[in-house]
Formats: structure tokens, C-alpha cells, sequence
């Protein structure tokens, strides 16, 4: 009689995973996702496969920065700090305790959690606006720690040596190919996460907070704890991304985390279509292939970013797959969002 | 020369920058203050204002090779400069900001940024990415005080800077403008109610808020004689704290925070590297935010409760 | 049961002496009342009295300047505790303008409104172990019920702001429910609705006591306070100015002053 009910619970768990899993991904997404997987092997040039990895980097990035943006309403213009300290940290430990790419991986995440979660407590009391301000120039001032403080960091020169992953006897190096699988595995195992915090108790805590604080705060829903985990995980993803750029380029130096990188990201997420994953990672894509595509115009690049952003603001300010907020904004015209 | 020597002209040197920054600030606290925008692009507007005086300088030295005219010249490089930037505060209110209004915040914030980029890249492809010199547009004459070493320079700074302030005071405190943009300030949907024309006045702000950033970046290139296009960033940022110090939307509030951060600038430029300085500035913005919001002499904006 | 009578002896909700400045205005000045349990209390007094800044005070989103603000039989001092904790300790509420979640979908809300009665956390919503999947099934569930309650669960996909102006008044009232309160503040919820809706709004709330929710409301409508109401306090410019039964208020000539002003003759 036992033996029956356990491997009815067994049959019933693993029924119970594959419906989860159906219930994130459709059936384009398995599509698509199958596509990601088969493209290495139909497409050979190996500066494609780089690019797809430098847009996979981003897209974990918006991710990250979606999770605090989007989803907990918290604007964030200090993002590239948080990179920065998932690939300095990954660098420090393996360089110094030659401690390797899969553990350094979780070491990083959490110490960019952990530093998100600090960032976190200025945002706790402030409104948008300032906000803005507080992680503009907490980016800034981690970035120029990283540019000064030489003995640790390496100052402007950065850091050099970070070995990359091996898996067993086979070592990642410099190929673009193994660090694209392992970009795109992590990004799937991360958008169905997210997909599933979307449900659940968190997920509406923080719509319920960036739709309304007061409201929120009323439905018992503690904003510093909210806030705090927007951080920590938005900070955790970061941490990721941060170790496989560092792991993957050998030698980091604080010019790749400046604020032109965190308002990319900031960019990618809202053009694309703010809150939502699947307009965060086309937003993400879009705008890393978009230098790819106009390389002859590389000087005018910067430029063009800021033109688009202004004309996507005032004829999309949903972003390209957003969706309601466009109705939001005629309705608040008087109101201000931190009236009672 | 004693230790206190050096510190007043430290304070002295700090002063002068401090205008420069108060200018600068002034433009952010009334547009915030009747908006609620940060207006991201403003140290833009005061880079380009900069740059703007050096062409005119370049258009117009043929005009002016004798000394004769040259208080004349120093007056028209001054009006160029801050008529190109309130054209382009206009502008930029016109037609990247007004169409917002209604908008959550986070939709004009990215606007900014995008303003921000397009005019500071605009610059580095007109005039190139290097650092450009900036001519001497007077002789410089020392001036000792004391132990105090005064440039006529620095002297010309203050003089203008306080000019306008005083200027700007008056407009605000007696011109039916000006009190038409204290309505706004106080409550924008009563102010409408009454007639006040809400769209103009908002872009009169912007174009007093530009026409002063302006002017401080004539000052600021004939101050350090090189200009590059990512000074509108740095000065920019730094005066925005300067007008949080103060009170964010107080007008008195962003002079004297100007006047404080320079001070302060002065007096660490001995001990700190520029990069240092910076952190400072910001570990400063930080902590007011975070401790003292409404500044020194109290917002203007109301906050939520 | 004996308990229940000696539980009832302290109120469920006890204001002393409270206070609220904004400025230069007092918006809100030494008022006592108390609230017992099981009752409905009704809170009334003209425009700016300084009713929905109480409900500001007992819901912890303004901090009294003086006074004190008691909870249950424990008597928790609510002017002490943060706005969720004091959601969690079981005060719900309704607001005078409506804040729902407005892109959130019917459920949705009710599901948040639920937030303090469920134990899922951050590690628990990223790694959904079976009790996380049960107790989302079960808050599923009864937000299904509590709609259904208020005849709502046929919208219950719907995104609230498509919702009409009575059906959000009855959702956010059923959002407030969700955290299964003890006691339920309800700010004007018969604003803007037609006489059948207030019919059914004050058999909603008839509903709603017997379920053992105390209720305090705050509205205008004479026709809807008195009949339901078991205790009525009134506040004028932030002064409590008479408590007593409905029927005692109606006569009071210094509540018919406040509502209709000095100089007017005083009919019953």
C-alpha cells in the first residue's frame, strides 16, 4: 500500500514539474528557445556568436534591472555598480584564492545582492526623482573607487589574469561558442524564475508597491522588505552577468561599468517595454545588435541613442512591447504620483 | 604664508567656482520647482553655453583685434552665449519635455537622458572630442588683499554672477512674471485656475534657468581656459547637489548651495585628488538626501507625507 | 461564552486624546471615542472635519502629534507601529478615493489584499516548494469565495480599472476583507453610488458584522450611517462635538449647527 502512494507522489512530482514548466513556456518559446540552441551550429562565424554573447550579457542585465525597475517601480540609474562588483568581486577571489569560475559565480551573485540590498536602503524613504539622483552617484562613486583604490582594484589598468571556466578538462578560453551556451542556459533558468516570482506573493507585492505605495503598505505589504529583495535580486543577477563578463574577457577595468552602461540598460528595459520579460530581452537584443548594424556609424552612435530614446518617449513611452501605461498617463495629468 | 592664509584663499578660489556652480543650480531648483523635473540635461545646456562662447569668440575676434572693444566683445560673447542656450532650453522644453507633462516620472527622466546625450554628443561632433583651449578674453591683473590673491578674473565672476542673482531676485519678488512662476511653484493646477498661462510661464523658467547656466559657462571656460564636452556632466551633477543642499525648488537655497559646495571644493582641492573630489560631492548629495531631503533652507516642493 | 462577555467589556478599538497637526492646521484635536467589538460605529461630521486624518492615524500613514491609539484586548498601541504591521495586527481599510490596484487584475487585488495572512517569502517565491503551491492554491481559493461573496467572481480576470464605479467601491472592499480583519475602516464607501447600490452596500455591511468584522465608517450619506449604524460619533473641525445612537444624533442642535451653519432655526 505504501509503496503505491509513494510512487504515486513521485509520478505526481514530476507531472506537477513538466506543468510548471509548460505553464512558463508556450509553445513559440520552446521554439525559439530550441532555435537559440541549434544557431551555433548552423551559424559558424565566430564574431556572430560574439555578439550574441555580448546581447546576452546585456539581456541578463535588463533582467536584473527589470526586476527593480520594472516590476518594483524603484528607478535605478546606478545599475553598472552593481555589474561591477559581480565581476571585480569574481576577479578578486579568483585571482587571489584561485578559487574557480563555478563557485566564484555564486560568491559574486551574493556579494552584488548584498551591495544591492545597501543601495536598497536609500530608496526605502526617497521618492522617484531622488532616487535617481542617490543611485546616479552611488554608480559614480563605486566607479571611482574601482578607478582609485590601485592596490585592490587595479585602478584605471584593472585587472588582469581572471581564468576562465572549465568544465571538467574542457577550459572555456577565449571562444565565444561554450560562454553562449552558458549565457542562454542561465537566461532561461532566470526568465523562468522570474516568470514564476510574477505569481507569487513577492511578484504582487511589488506591482501592488510601484502601482501604489500608501495602498500597499494599507494591504500590509512591508516596503523595506519589498524594496530589499527588488535589490538583492536584481543585485544577484548583476552579480552573474558581472563573474561571466569577467570570466570570459580575462582582464576587467572600471571603463566597461560607467553610466553610459547603466543607462543603456535603463534604455533597454524601457524601450523594449518596461515590466515585461519579453519586452526587456527584445529590448536588450535590439540595442545590442544596433551598433553591430550601424558600425560605419560608430561616432555618431551615442547620438543616435539619445534621439532614439527622446522619440520612443514621445510616441511610445510603453516602450516597443509594452502595453498600459500608455492610458496612465492622460489620467495623471494634475496628479502627481506622491500625492495621497 | 600661515596655514589660514592658504585657507582663505583656498575659500576665496572656492567662491569663485561656487557662483559658477550657483548659477548652475538655480537653473535646476526652478524648473524643479515648478515641474518636478529633473532636468538631466541642464549641465549640458551649460557645457554648450561654453562652447557657444568660444565660436563666438572665433566668428567675432576679426571685428575686435584692437583692445579698444574688448569690454564690448566680452559683453557680446556673453549675449551670444546665453541666447543660444535659452533657444536651446526653449527648445528642448517645447518639444521633449512639454508633451510629457502628464507622464509618470520615469518617462521625461529618460527623456532628459536622451537630451542629455544628444547635445553632448552633438558638441563632441562638432568640435571634436579633445579638450579645447579657451583664449584669454582679458588680461589677467593680480590683486593682493592681505594674503589674499585675487585675479580681476575672479573679480569679473563675482560681479556678474551676483549681478544676475540680484537680478533674478527682483524678477522673481516684483514682476507679475515672476510671481506668476511662485504661483506655479505653489500649486500648478490653482495657478492655471486663475489664468496664469502655464505653458509660458514654464518655458520662461526654462529660458532664465539656460540663460544663467549660459552665462556660468562663458565664466567657467575663462576660468580653467580648456573646455571638453564632458564638463557638462560633472558641473552639472555637482550643482544639482548644490541646489538639493540648499532646498530643492529655493531659489536663495540654490545660491548659497552653489557658494557652499565651491567653498567646500576650494578648500579640499589640497588634500584630494579631482576624482576624490567628485565622490565627495556625491557622498554629499547622498547623505542630504538621505538624512535632510529638504536641504538647508527647507524645500518649496511639497513632499508626500 | 464567558469569555466572549469579558472580551467584550474592553473596545476593540480605543482613540485617546489624539491629536494631528499639519502646519498650521489642526486638522485633528483631542479626540476620544471607542469602538466595541461587533458593533458598527459611524463617523461623521462636514467636509475637512478631520475624519479621513483619523483613519490616517489608526492606519499608521499619519503620526499622531499626541494622544494614543489602543487595539484588541491586548491593547496594542497601534500609534506606534508601522502601516503594515498595523494591516497585519488586523485593521483593514477602504479609501475615499478609490486606490485600487488599478492594472492589477479583480483577483489579483484580493490576493494582495491577503498579503499579511500568507507566509510566502522571497526564498519561497523563487524556489515554489509544495507548501508555497498549496497556499497559493488555497488564497486562490478563497479570493474566488470572498468575490463571490460580493457577486464579483464573474470578473474575477478582469483588470480592475475596467471595472464600473460601484463594482470598484465593492472590490475594494473585498480587498480590505481579505486580510480576514478584525476590525474594517470604510472611508465614504457609498460615494458616488445610486440609491439601489446603497441598498445593497448597507446589506453588504449588515453581512460583513455578522461575519464578526467591527466596522467603523466614515460617510455623508445620513440615509445610509443611521439606519446601520449602532454608535455615531461627530467630529467638526477636528473636535469631536457629540457621540451617542443614531437617533439621539439626528436631534443633537449643535451636529444640525455644524452641517447647516449658525442663524438656522433648528428643526427636529
Amino acid at each position: 500500500m505504501r509503496k503505491t502512494s509513494r510512487r504515486r507522489i513521485k509520478k505526481k512530482k514530476r507531472s506537477n514539474f513538466f506543468s510548471e514548466i509548460k505553464s512558463v513556456f508556450s509553445f513559440k518559446s520552446t521554439l525559439l528557445i530550441l532555435f537559440i540552441f541549434i544557431l551555433p551550429l548552423l551559424d559558424r562565424n565566430a564574431y556572430h556568436i560574439d555578439v550574441l554573447v555580448t546581447a546576452g550579457i546585456f539581456m541578463l542585465l535588463a533582467l536584473g534591472l527589470n526586476v527593480i525597475v520594472g516590476s518594483a517601480g524603484i528607478l535605478n540609474l546606478g545599475y553598472a555598480a552593481l555589474f561591477a562588483i559581480g565581476a571585480y568581486t569574481y576577479a578578486l577571489v579568483n585571482i587571489h584564492l584561485h578559487i574557480p569560475f563555478w563557485i566564484g559565480l555564486w560568491v559574486s551573485a551574493f556579494s552584488a545582492a548584498f551591495f544591492g540590498m545597501i543601495l536598497a536602503f536609500p530608496a526605502i524613504r526617497l521618492t522617484g526623482d531622488y532616487i535617481a539622483m542617490v543611485t546616479l552617484g552611488t554608480g559614480e562613486i563605486v566607479r571611482i573607487m574601482l578607478n582609485n583604490l590601485d592596490p585592490i582594484t587595479g585602478g584605471p589598468n584593472g585587472l588582469l589574469g581572471i581564468e576562465h571556466p572549465t568544465l571538467w578538462i574542457y577550459d572555456f578560453g577565449v571562444h565565444s561558442t561554450p560562454y553562449y551556451f552558458l549565457i542562454f542556459a542561465l537566461l532561461i533558468l532566470i526568465i523562468f524564475i522570474l516568470k514564476r516570482i510574477e505569481s507569487s506573493r513577492l511578484g504582487r507585492a511589488w506591482i501592488a508597491l510601484r502601482e501604489d505605495e500608501l495602498a500597499a503598505s494599507c494591504m500590509g505589504i512591508n516596503p523595506v522588505w519589498a524594496k530589499l529583495s527588488a535589490f538583492g535580486i536584481g543585485g544577484f543577477i548583476a552579480g552573474i552577468a558581472g563573474s561571466i563578463f569577467a570570466a570570459k574577457q580575462g582582464t576587467i577595468s572600471p571603463d566597461s561599468f560607467d553610466f553610459v552602461v547603466s543607462v543603456t540598460v535603463l534604455a533597454m528595459i524601457v524601450l523594449g517595454g518596461l515590466g515585461k520579460i519579453s519586452g526587456v530581452i527584445t529590448g536588450a537584443l535590439a540595442l545590442s545588435l544596433l551598433p553591430e548594424l550601424l558600425r560605419g556609424f560608430d561616432l555618431y552612435r551615442m547620438l543616435l541613442f539619445g534621439l532614439a530614446m527622446i522619440i520612443i518617449m514621445l510616441f511610445r513611452p510603453q516602450g516597443i512591447l509594452g502595453e498600459h501605461h500608455q492610458e496612465e498617463f492622460k489620467e495623471n495629468l494634475f496628479e502627481r504620483k506622491t500625492s495621497q | 604664508m600661515t596655514a589660514r592664509d592658504v585657507f582663505i584663499q583656498q575659500v576665496t578660489n572656492g567662491l569663485t567656482i561656487g557662483m559658477i556652480y550657483a548659477l548652475i543650480a538655480l537653473g535646476y531648483t526652478i524648473v524643479y520647482g515648478i515641474i518636478q523635473l529633473i532636468n538631466f540635461a541642464h549641465g549640458e545646456v551649460f557645457m554648450v553655453g561654453a562652447y557657444l562662447s568660444l565660436f563666438a569668440f572665433t566668428l567675432f575676434s576679426g571685428f575686435f583685434s584692437g583692445t579698444g572693444g574688448s569690454i564690448f566683445f566680452l559683453v557680446l560673447i556673453f549675449l551670444f552665449a546665453m541666447l543660444g542656450t535659452s533657444l536651446i532650453g526653449l527648445m528642448v522644453e517645447r518639444f521633449a519635455y512639454r508633451p510629457l507633462r502628464g507622464a509618470p516620472r520615469l518617462a521625461p527622466l529618460i527623456t532628459a537622458i536622451g537630451v542629455s546625450f544628444l547635445l553632448q554628443n552633438s558638441v563632441m561632433l562638432i568640435f571634436g572630442p579633445t579638450d579645447k583651449s579657451f583664449p584669454n578674453l582679458i588680461e589677467t591683473k593680480k590683486i593682493s588683499f592681505g594674503a589674499v590673491t585675487l585675479t580681476n578674473l575672479q573679480i569679473l565672476i563675482a560681479v556678474v554672477s551676483l549681478s544676475l542673482m540680484i537680478i533674478l531676485h527682483i524678477f522673481i519678488k516684483k514682476t507679475k512674471t515672476g510671481k506668476a512662476m511662485r504661483a506655479l511653484a505653489d500649486d500648478r493646477e490653482a495657478a492655471s485656475l486663475v489664468g496664469i498661462n502655464t505653458n509660458r510661464i514654464i518655458s520662461i523658467a526654462f529660458l532664465i534657468g539656460s540663460a544663467l547656466a549660459g552665462a556660468g559657462g562663458v565664466m567657467f571656460g575663462m576660468y580653467y581656459h580648456t573646455i571638453n564636452f564632458h564638463d557638462g556632466y560633472l558641473a552639472g551633477l555637482k550643482a544639482f547637489t548644490a541646489a538639493v543642499f540648499g532646498g530643492i525648488g529655493n531659489i536663495p537655497g540654490a545660491m548659497i548651495g552653489g557658494l557652499l559646495l565651491g567653498i567646500l571644493e576650494g578648500v579640499s582641492a589640497g588634500y584630494l585628488s579631482s576624482e576624490w573630489k567628485n565622490v565627495f560631492a556625491f557622498l554629499i548629495l547622498i547623505l542630504i538626501l538621505l538624512f535632510r531631503p529638504s536641504g538647508l533652507l527647507g524645500s518649496r516642493v511639497v513632499k508626500k507625507v | 461564552m464567558k469569555t466572549e462577555a469579558s472580551l467584550s467589556k474592553t473596545p476593540l478599538l480605543r482613540i485617546e486624546n489624539v491629536t494631528k497637526r499639519f502646519g498650521g492646521v489642526t486638522a485633528v484635536d483631542g479626540v476620544s471615542f471607542s469602538v466595541d467589538l461587533h458593533k458598527i460605529v459611524g463617523l461623521i461630521g462636514p467636509n475637512g472635519a478631520g475624519k479621513t486624518t483619523l483613519f490616517n492615524c489608526i492606519t499608521g500613514l499619519s503620526a499622531p502629534e499626541e494622544g494614543s491609539i489602543y487595539f484588541g484586548d491586548s491593547e496594542i498601541l497601534l500609534s506606534r507601529l508601522d502601516c503594515h504591521e498595523i494591516a497585519a495586527a488586523g485593521v483593514a481599510r477602504t479609501f475615499q478615493t478609490i486606490r485600487l490596484f488599478k492594472y492589477m487584475s479583480v483577483i489579483e487585488n484580493v490576493m494582495v489584499g491577503a498579503h499579511s495572512r500568507t507566509r510566502t517569502g522571497i526564498l519561497g517565491s523563487l524556489l515554489r516548494p509544495r507548501w508555497v503551491e498549496l497556499e497559493e492554491k488555497k488564497l486562490v481559493s478563497r479570493a474566488h469565495q470572498l468575490l463571490h461573496f460580493f457577486e464579483l467572481d464573474q470578473k474575477a480576470n478582469e483588470i480592475a480599472r475596467n471595472l464600473s464605479y460601484g463594482h470598484q467601491r465593492k472590490l475594494e472592499i473585498a480587498r480590505a476583507l481579505a486580510s480576514q480583519p478584525k476590525l474594517l475602516l470604510l472611508d465614504e464607501p457609498a460615494a458616488g453610488m445610486n440609491p439601489k447600490e446603497k441598498e445593497e452596500l448597507l446589506d453588504l455591511i449588515r453581512s460583513i458584522r455578522k461575519n464578526g468584522v467591527t466596522i467603523l465608517l466614515i460617510e455623508h450619506d445620513m440615509k445610509v450611517v443611521m439606519p446601520i449604524s449602532d454608535y455615531v460619533v461627530v467630529l467638526d473641525y477636528g473636535k469631536k462635538i457629540a457621540e451617542g445612537k443614531p437617533k439621539e444624533i439626528q436631534h443633537n442642535p449643535q451636529v444640525i449647527e455644524a452641517y447647516l451653519g449658525k442663524g438656522i432655526e433648528s428643526h427636529a
